[in-house]
C-alpha cells in the first residue's frame, strides 16, 4: 500500500512539473520571447545570488571553524608531533589565506563583470606573458618553501635516532591489537606465521586476555620465554620508543592520532615508527577531562568490525610502568598455567 | 558529399557507429549509474548520522538480509562504500564524462565526419555496457558485492575468509573492471588517432580548442596507465583463484595458515596507484577542458593564456605519472622515496595555480552571461581552488601521517575530483544539449539545480575536513565505538541532511534532461554565439555531421569580442581579414 502511494506521489510530482514547464513555455510564446534565453535580468539575479551565496559560504566556513575547533585533536603529545603541528599550522594559514583571497576575487569578478546591458563588450585580452610569468614564479617560490619545510620535518621523523629507544611490537589481527614487550633479555623471541595459534593451546584469547600464541612466537626459542604479550600498550613518558608493526592476516593501520603516529601493518613485512610521548595519561585527563584516554585505532579497512578495532594506550611515569609490566605474565609463566 | 544513410532502429539507436549516438549512450548509462551510486551514498549516510537506527528506506532497498529491521548490516555498509566509489570514479566520472564528451565533441570540434574507427568506437561502448551489467549483477550475489574499498587492497580483497564481499562479489568486480579497461583502451586509442589524423584543413594543433587538448591528453594518460591496472587485476585474479602468491605472504586467517609466501600487498598498491593517480587526472582534465571552453564562451572573452593553459595541462598530466607514492606514505615505504613523492606531488600545485589564475584573468573585464552551464563552470573554479589547496596538506608526507585515511581525505578528493568533475559534466551537458538533441534544457530548472547542488555539496564535504582533523577514520561503520568521537555527531547529521538534499535535486536534473529531449524549446544552430566548429553543423543531427563539405578553419577558437569585428564572436571558419593578426 505504502509503495503504491509513493509511486503515485512521485508520478503526480512529475506530472505537475511538466505542466508548470508547459505553462511557462506557452506564456513566453504568447509574449513572443524565448523562455530559455538568458536575459540581462537573469544575469543580474544570478550574479546577485552568487555574491550572496559566496559571502554566506565564506561566513559558514568561519562559523564551522569556531563551532567545531574544540572537537579537533588536542595539541600533539609527542616530540615529533609538535613539529608536525607547527608545519600544519604554517600550511593551514597559507591555504586559508589563499582560499579566502581567491574566492573573494572570484565572487567579485562574477558580480562586477556580468553582462548588464546589450551593448556591454568584454575586453579582448588573450594573454600577457609577463603576468603569466609572475603567477608561475610566485607559486613556485611559495611551493619551494613548503616543500623544503615539509621535507625537513619528514627527514627528522623518519631518521630519528632509535639506538636508545625501547622496542615494542604492535601486532594486528581481525579485529584486535596485541603488544609484545621483550622482557629482561631485551630480545624478542623469533616468530613464524605457521606457529600462530589463535584458539588452540590457550582458551584465554576469547576472554579478552592476551592469547598465548596469536603472534606466532617460537616457544622453542629461549628469547621468547620472558616476552610479555599484553592487550594494552603502556609507554613511558619522555622516553623514546620504537614501535614495530606486524599483521596476522590483512593490512591494518596502527593510528595513534594524539601522538601524530600512523603506520600500516602489512602481513609478511615488518614496519616501524619511532617517537617519544611527552604527556602522561593523567596529565591529559587534567587537560582534556576525566574521560580522556589515549587510543590506538585501526585506520585501514580490514573487515566487518574495522570500526571497533582498538587498543587502550597508557602513558605513565617510569615507576608506574615498571609496576604494571611486572604484573604481566611472561610467556613461560603462561605456558605453565595452561598445563 | 555526406555519409548520411537510412538506418534501421537497431543500427541507429543500439549498435550505432555514429559518434553522437555513442556519446549519448555513454551519457545515459553514466547518468543511470550516477543515480545508483548517489543512492548508495545516501543509504550509508543514514547509518553514519544515525548509527544503529532503523530506516524503512534501508529495508526497502536492501531487504531483510542486508538491513534486518531497517538497520544497515556492517558488511553491507562496506559494500555500499566500495560500490559507491567504484561506480562514481570509473563508471560516472571516467566513462560517463570522457565517454560522453570525447565521443561527442572530438569529431565535431576538429571537423571530422566521425571517429577514425566507428566500429571500434561502438565496441568501446558495448564493452562498457557489458562491464556495467556484470557490476550490477554483483549487487545481487549471495555473499554481497565487493567490499574491500574501491582500491581493493589485497589481502582483504583476495581472501573470502576475510570479508564476505571478497567472494563472488569480488570476482565479478574484477571481471567488470577488466571489461571496463578494454572499453577504455579501445575508446582512448580511437580518440588519440582521431585527434591527430582527422583534423580538418587549417585546424593546426595550436588552433585546437582546449577541450580537444584536454581530451587528447586524457586519452594518452588512459592508454598508458589502464593496462597497469589490468595487470594488477589479473595478478589478483591469479592469487584468488589459482593459488599464486603475488600479493600474499605469511597469512593466518580463519584459523588456517595459508601456503602463500614471498608476495607483497604493497606491490598491488604500487600497481594500483600507478593507474590510480593518473586516473584522478583522467577524471579532472576533461572537466578542465570543458570549463575552459564554457567560461570563455560565456565571458565573451578569449581564454586567458591559451598556450599556458595547454602547457599546464601537459605538465599536470606528466607529473601525474610520478606522484602515485603519495597514497602510500605510511605503508612502510622507504622514507627517501617518500621525500621524492612529496616533492613531485607538491609541484603539481604550480600548473594548477596557473590554471586558476588564468580562469580569474578570463573573468576579469568580461561580459558574463549566466547560463546554467556557466554557473557550473564557476562552481568548478571554486571547488578546484578549495579542494586543490587541501592537497598541499595531504601531499606533504609529514602532514599526511595524521590525516591519512581520515575524513580529511574524503573531503579533499570529493571536492577537488568528485565535485569539480561532476560540475564539469553538468556544465557540459547544459552547454552541448542543444547540439545533442536540437532542443534547449529548461533554464529555470537549471538554475535551481545549480544552486541547491552548489550549496549542498559544500554542506556535505566542507565539514568533513573537521571530522578528519578530529582524527576520525574513513570507512567506519559507526564512530560510536570511541568516546573521543562522540562530539562529532552534530557534524554527521549536517552532512547527511545536505547529502539527501543534494541527492534529491539531482532528480530535478534528470527530469529536466528527459523532459527537454522531447518537449524542450527548439534550439537554434548556434544558441550561445560560440566559435567552435560543432556549432556550424545543422540542427538535424546527421551521420557525417556536415551535409556538404567539411568547413576549413582559419583562426583559433577564442576570438570573442575582438576589436574591429561586427559581432562579439568570430567562428573558426571565418577567414582572417586583411591586416588582421591571429591573436
Amino acid at each position: 500500500m505504502m509503495n503504491i502511494l509513493i509511486i503515485l506521489v512521485a508520478f503526480l510530482v512529475v506530472a505537475t512539473l511538466v505542466q508548470l514547464l508547459r505553462v511557462g513555455e506557452l506564456l513566453s510564446e504568447v509574449k513572443n520571447q524565448d523562455v530559455n534565453k538568458v536575459t540581462e535580468k537573469d544575469n543580474k539575479n544570478q550574479s546577485m545570488i552568487m555574491t550572496i551565496v559566496g559571502i554566506l559560504f565564506l561566513a559558514s566556513c568561519v562559523w564551522q571553524y569556531f563551532s567545531w575547533v574544540h572537537l579537533m585533536l588536542p595539541g600533539a603529545t609527542s616530540e615529533h608531533g609538535v613539529t608536525i603541528d607547527n608545519l600544519m599550522a604554517f600550511t593551514m594559514i597559507l591555504i586559508i589565506v589563499v582560499f579566502i583571497l581567491l574566492h573573494i576575487v572570484l565572487f567579485y569578478f562574477i558580480y562586477k563583470y556580468r553582462k548588464a546591458a546589450d551593448n556591454d563588450v568584454a575586453y579582448y585580452y588573450p594573454h600577457n606573458n609577463k603576468l603569466e610569468l609572475i603567477w608561475t614564479i610566485a607559486p613556485t617560490i611559495v611551493l619551494t618553501v613548503v616543500i623544503l619545510y615539509g621535507l625537513s620535518v619528514w627527514d627528522q621523523i623518519t631518521n630519528a635516532d632509535t639506538s636508545k629507544s625501547e622496542v615494542i611490537e604492535v601486532y594486528g589481527q581481525q579485529f584486535k591489537w596485541d603488544a609484545r614487550y621483550s622482557g629482561k633479555d631485551n630480545t624478542f623471541g623469533s616468530h613464524d606465521y605457521k606457529l600462530v595459534q589463535n584458539c588452540g593451546i590457550c582458551t584465554s584469547c576469547l576472554k579478552d586476555k592476551p592469547c598465548t600464541n596469536a603472534l606466532g612466537i617460537d616457544l622453542e626459542d629461549e628469547a621468547s620465554l620472558d616476552d610479555k604479550v599484553t592487550r594494552e600498550l603502556h609507554l613511558v613518558v619522555d622516553k623514546p620508543v620504537l614501535l614495530k608493526f606486524r599483521s596476522q592476516d590483512i593490512i591494518h593501520s596502527a593510528f595513534l592520532p594524539h601522538f601524530r603516529v600512523q603506520m600500516n601493518c602489512v602481513p609478511g613485512m615488518s614496519t616501524q615508527f619511532a617517537f617519544t610521548p611527552t604527556k602522561t595519561t593523567s596529565e591529559m585527563k587534567d587537560q582534556e577531562g576525566e574521560d580522556f584516554e589515549y587510543v590506538l585505532l585501526c585506520n585501514k579497512i580490514c573487515g566487518v568490525a574495522h570500526y571497533n578495532m582498538q587498543m587502550k594506550v597508557v602513558v605513565e611515569t617510569q615507576e608506574k610502568y615498571d609496576a604494571w609490566l611486572a604484573e604481566q605474565n611472561t610467556l613461560s609463566e603462561k605456558l605453565l598455567t595452561q598445563k | 558529399m555526406s555519409d548520411h544513410h537510412n538506418e534501421t532502429f537497431i543500427s541507429k539507436y543500439i549498435f550505432s557507429i555514429d559518434h553522437k549516438m555513442i556519446a549519448k549512450q555513454f551519457l545515459i548509462t553514466g547518468m543511470f549509474m550516477g543515480i545508483i551510486g548517489m543512492l548508495m551514498s545516501i543509504l550509508f549516510r543514514l547509518q553514519l548520522s544515525n548509527p544503529g537506527e532503523s530506516f524503512a528506506v534501508l529495508e526497502w532497498f536492501l531487504g531483510d538480509k542486508w538491513a534486518p529491521g531497517g538497520i544497515l548490516d556492517p558488511n553491507m555498509y562496506l559494500s555500499l562504500v566500495t560500490m559507491h566509489g567504484t561506480i562514481l570514479v570509473f563508471w560516472v566520472l571516467t566513462a560517463g564524462l570522457t565517454g560522453t564528451f570525447a565521443n561527442f565533441l572530438i569529431p565535431l570540434q576538429i571537423g571530422a565526419r566521425d571517429m577514425a574507427s566507428g566500429f571500434i568506437n561502438m565496441l568501446s561502448y558495448w564493452f562498457f555496457f557489458a562491464a556495467t551489467v556484470v557490476l550490477l549483477i554483483s549487487l545481487f550475489v549471495e555473499t554481497g558485492p565487493a567490499s574491500a574499498g574501491w582500491t581493493i587492497y589485497p589481502p582483504l580483497s583476495a581472501l573470502p575468509q576475510a570479508i564476505p564481499g571478497s567472494g563472488l562479489g569480488q570476482d565479478l568486480w574484477l571481471i567488470a573492471m577488466t571489461l571496463f579497461v578494454v572499453s577504455s583502451l579501445l575508446g582512448g586509442l580511437n580518440y588519440i588517432v582521431t585527434i591527430l589524423n582527422l583534423r580538418t584543413k587549417g585546424m593546426s594543433m595550436s588552433r585546437l580548442p582546449l577541450t580537444m587538448w584536454a581530451l587528447l591528453i586524457v586519452a594518452i594518460l588512459g592508454v598508458l596507465s589502464f593496462p597497469v591496472l589490468l595487470s594488477a587485476a589479473l595478478l589478483l585474479i591469479f592469487d584468488r583463484s589459482f593459488g599464486t602468491s603475488f600479493y600474499l605472504s605469511d597469512i593466518v586467517i580463519g584459523g588456517e595458515a595459508l601456503h602463500h609466501t614471498g608476495g607483497s600487498p604493497i606491490l598491488f598498491e604500487h600497481l594500483f596507484w600507478f593507474l590510480g593517480h593518473p586516473e584522478v587526472y583522467i577524471i579532472l582534465l576533461p572537466a578542465l577542458g570543458i570549463v575552459s571552453e564554457i567560461i570563455s564562451v560565456n565571458s565573451r572573452k578569449p581564454i586567458f593564456g591559451y598556450k599556458a593553459m595547454v602547457v599546464s595541462l601537459i605538465a599536470i598530466a606528466f607529473l601525474s605519472f610520478i606522484v602515485w607514492g603519495h597514497h602510500m606514505f605510511i605503508t612502510g615505504m622507504d622514507p627517501f622515496l617518500g621525500s621524492v613523492f612529496t616533492f613531485t606531488t607538491l609541484l603539481i600545485a604550480i600548473p594548477s595555480a596557473v590554471k586558476v589564475f588564468n580562469y580569474l584573468a578570463t573573468l576579469w573585464k568580461a561580459s558574463i552571461r549566466f547560463t546554467p552551464a556557466m554557473l557550473f563552470a564557476i562552481g568548478f573554479v571554486s571547488t578546484f581552488i578549495t579542494g586543490g589547496l587541501t592537497g598541499l596538506i595531504l601531499g606533504d608526507s609529514a602532514l599526511d601521517i595524521n590525516v591519512h585515511d581520515t575524513y580529511f581525505v574524503v573531503g579533499h578528493f570529493h571536492i577537488v575530483m568528485g565535485l569539480s568533475a561532476i560540475y564539469g559534466m553538468f556544465a557540459g551537458v547544459y552547454h552541448w544539449f542543444p547540439k545533442m538533441y536540437g532542443r534547449m534544457m529548461n533554464k529555470k530548472l537549471g538554475y535551481i539545480h545549480f544552486w541547491v547542488t552548489f550549496i549542498s555539496a559544500y554542506g556535505v564535504f566542507f565539514p568533513m575536513h573537521f571530522l578528519g582533523l578530529a582524527g576520525l577514520p574513513r570507512r567506519y561503520y559507526t564512530n560510536s565505538a570511541f568516546p573521543m568521537f562522540d562530539g562529532l555527531s552534530d557534524i554527521n547529521e549536517i552532512i547527511t541532511f545536505f547529502a539527501i538534499l543534494g541527492g534529491l535535486v539531482q532528480l530535478l536534473f534528470v527530469f529536466n534532461f528527459f523532459y527537454s529531449i522531447f518537449k524542450g524549446t527548439k534550439a537554434t544552430e548556434n544558441p550561445w554565439g560560440s566559435n567552435t566548429l560543432e556549432w556550424t553543423t545543422p540542427i538535424e543531427r546527421i551521420h557525417g555531421n556536415w551535409p556538404g563539405e567539411i568547413p576549413s578553419v582559419h583562426r583559433w577558437a577564442y576570438d570573442y569580442s575582438k576589436p574591429g569585428a561586427e559581432k562579439d564572436f568570430i567562428p573558426q571558419t571565418e577567414p582572417l581579414k586583411e591586416g588582421e593578426t591571429e591573436h
